[in-house]
C-alpha cells in the first residue's frame, strides 16, 4: 500500500475537498440570489461595540455566526444555537438577546453590545465581571459572558435589585456547573448590597 | 439528529411598509415564510426540517408595533413584543390576564424578540412532528406520538383527530379568555376573526394551527372593553419556569356582582391543539358563589371528555386543579 496516501489521509482528503466544493457553491449560489429583487443587501455596516463594522452577511446568517466569525468577536459563545442556554447573549440597543436566535440582517442601525464591548475603555473589568470574580460565578466559564450581558442589562435598568429581581432577570441564562448563586451574588455585590 | 450552526441560504426580504410585506406574502404564497421574532422558525430551518424559498422579516414594519388605545379596547400590533406587552401599563391595567400570561412564556431574552403574533401563531412542539418524520401533520399517514411505545407525556386530551399534538402558546387562552379579535390582512382586504375562531385543531385543518391562508398577514390583536377590568387568573405550569411550554395552563376572568360570577371565560392551554374553553364549568357557576365551595363542585366536570394517551395522564387531575383554582381565587 502506498505510505504516502493511508486510509486516514484519503478520507481527510474527501472531506476537505467536499466542504471546500459545498462552501464555494453557497458562496455562489448567494452571490447570484436576484440582483434588484428586492431582497436583503449583503454588503452592511453593523454597529458593534461603538464601532462600525462593514461586512458582507448572508440573508441566513445569525448575529452569533457573524460575531464569531466574520468579525473574529469569540467571546460571544454558542452553546446549543437554539435559544435554550443563554451562552450567545449580547445587547441589542441595551435589550438582551440570543444572538443564535437574531438575523444579524436585523441588527442593521441598532447598537450591538457583545461581551467585548463591556469592559471600561481603558481595559479595566466592569462592575460586574469584577464582582463575579469575586464570588468566584465562573466554574468552567462557558456561560459567563452571556451571565455578564444579562446582569449589566439589569443593572443598566435597575440599580438596585431585589435577589427576586436578579434571578428573574438571569434566568434566560444556563450554568451547567450550576453556580447560579454565585451569579446572583454577583449581581447583588456590584450593585452596592454585599460588601 | 444533526444540527447546524448555519441555515440554508434564502432569499430575505424585509419589507418596512404592511403593504409590501402584503405583496410579498401574495407573491410567493406557499413558498415563502412569514417571520416575525424568528423563535420558532430558525429552529425548522436550522433542522432542515423545514425550509422556505423566502424568508419574509416582518420586524422592520413600525406600524405592526405597539400599543395604542381605540374606541373599542386596545389594539396590540401583531409585531409587538411579549416583554413590551409585559410591561405595559395599559394592559396591566384592563388587562391584566394577559401581561401575566406574556411574562412567564420562554425566557426573558426570548420575550424581549418574540412577538405576541408568533406567540399565538406558533406550530405545535409535538418531538416526532419538529423532528422531521412524515406524520399526519407533515402530511404523512401515521401518528408516531400516539403508538405504544411513543412519548406523549406533553400531548393533547382533547379533540385529538389523528394529530394528537397539543397548543404550545401561554398567551393564545388568555386572548380567548378576553375574546380578543385577530385582524388579519392580504392584498385582497382585511378580515376579522374571533380568537376562537382564529385556532384550528387537526379535524379542521391537520396542517395548520391557525385559520392563515398562504397570502395573509396577521397585523394585530384587539382586546374588546366588554371583558376589561374583570377578576382574573392565570397559572401556567410546566417542568421548569424558565424556557418551557405549559403542561397546562389555565386563563380565566370572572364578571362579578358582590362575588357572585355573572359570566365568565375559563380557558386551558397546551390540553388540545388550541385552547380549550370549559364551557360547561363556565354554564355551571353562573349565578354562584365565586368561591372555593363553587370550584369544588364544578371542578370534576372540567376534565369530562378527556382522553388520556399513554403518558398524559397526569394532565387530567392538574388541569381539574387549575380549574379550580382559578374559581376559588
Amino acid at each position: 500500500m502506498n505510505p504516502q496516501l493511508t486510509r486516514r489521509r484519503f478520507i481527510k482528503g474527501v472531506i476537505f475537498s467536499g466542504a471546500a466544493a459545498s462552501t464555494g457553491a453557497g458562496v455562489y449560489l448567494a452571490a447570484n440570489a436576484q440582483p434588484g429583487s428586492g431582497g436583503a443587501e449583503r454588503l452592511i455596516t453593523l454597529n458593534i461595540n461603538g464601532r462600525n463594522r462593514p461586512v458582507d452577511v448572508m440573508p441566513s446568517e445569525t448575529l452569533a455566526y457573524t460575531l464569531r466569525y466574520k468579525l473574529d468577536l469569540t467571546g460571544t459563545k454558542i452553546g446549543c444555537n437554539r435559544g435554550e442556554c443563554g451562552a450567545c447573549s449580547v445587547l441589542i440597543n441595551g435589550v438582551p438577546n440570543y444572538s443564535c436566535s437574531v438575523l444579524t440582517h436585523n441588527v442593521k442601525g441598532k447598537a450591538v453590545t457583545s461581551i467585548e464591548g463591556i469592559k471600561g475603555s481603558d481595559g479595566s473589568l466592569h462592575p460586574i465581571q469584577a464582582a463575579f470574580v469575586t464570588e468566584n460565578a465562573p466554574q468552567c466559564g462557558f456561560c459567563t459572558p452571556g451571565q455578564v450581558i444579562s446582569a449589566v442589562a439589569l443593572l443598566n435598568n435597575n440599580p438596585r435589585p431585589t435577589k427576586a429581581e436578579a434571578a428573574r432577570a438571569m434566568s434566560g441564562n444556563l450554568c451547567r456547573c450550576g453556580a447560579y448563586e454565585h451569579y446572583i451574588n454577583g449581581v447583588l455585590r456590584a450593585s452596592g448590597q454585599i460588601a | 439528529m444533526p444540527s447546524h450552526d448555519v441555515m440554508p441560504n434564502m432569499e430575505l426580504f424585509q419589507p418596512t411598509q404592511v403593504e409590501d410585506a402584503l405583496s410579498l406574502a401574495d407573491r410567493f404564497a406557499e413558498r415563502g415564510w412569514l417571520v416575525g421574532g424568528g423563535q420558532d422558525t430558525y429552529g425548522w430551518l436550522k433542522d432542515r426540517t423545514k425550509t422556505t424559498e423566502a424568508l419574509i422579516d416582518l420586524s422592520a414594519i413600525s406600524s405592526l408595533r405597539g400599543i395604542k388605545e381605540t374606541e373599542d379596547g386596545l389594539e396590540i400590533g401583531a409585531l409587538t413584543t411579549l416583554s413590551e406587552i409585559g410591561g405595559d401599563l395599559k394592559i396591566q391595567r384592563s388587562y391584566s390576564l394577559l401581561s401575566k400570561a406574556a411574562e412567564v412564556v420562554a425566557s426573558p431574552q426570548i420575550r424581549n424578540i418574540g412577538t405576541i403574533g408568533g406567540n399565538i401563531s406558533q406550530d405545535v412542539r409535538c418531538w416526532y412532528y419538529r423532528r422531521g418524520l412524515s406524520c399526519y401533520r407533515a402530511g404523512g399517514n401515521l401518528c408516531y406520538a400516539d403508538t405504544p411505545e411513543g412519548m406523549n407525556r406533553e400531548h393533547a386530551l382533547f379533540e385529538t383527530s389523528r394529530c394528537v399534538a397539543a397548543s404550545a402558546s401561554d398567551t393564545a387562552p388568555a386572548l380567548v379568555a378576553l375574546n380578543a379579535t385577530m385582524v388579519i390582512k392580504s392584498t385582497q382586504g382585511e378580515r376579522m376573526l374571533s380568537a376562537e375562531d382564529y385556532f384550528v385543531g387537526p379535524s379542521i385543518d391537520i396542517q395548520n394551527t391557525t385559520a392563515l391562508r398562504p397570502g395573509e398577514v396577521l397585523t394585530a390583536v384587539r382586546l374588546p372593553t366588554d371583558w376589561a377590568n374583570a377578576s382574573f387568573y392565570y397559572e401556567k405550569v410546566s417542568d421548569r419556569n424558565v424556557w418551557d411550554f405549559s403542561l397546562v395552563n389555565v386563563a380565566a376572568a370572572f364578571k362579578l356582582d358582590n362575588e357572585i360570577i355573572q359570566d365568565s371565560r375559563i380557558v386551558c392551554g397546551a390540553v388540545q391543539c388550541t385552547p380549550r374553553r370549559i364551557v360547561n364549568v363556565e354554564n355551571a357557576i353562573r349565578g354562584q358563589v365565586k368561591s372555593q365551595k363553587t370550584a369544588d363542585l364544578v371542578s370534576d366536570s372540567a376534565t369530562a371528555g378527556a382522553k388520556a394517551l399513554a403518558h398524559n395522564g397526569f394532565k387530567v387531575p392538574l388541569m381539574r386543579n387549575l380549574v379550580k383554582r382559578a374559581i376559588a381565587a
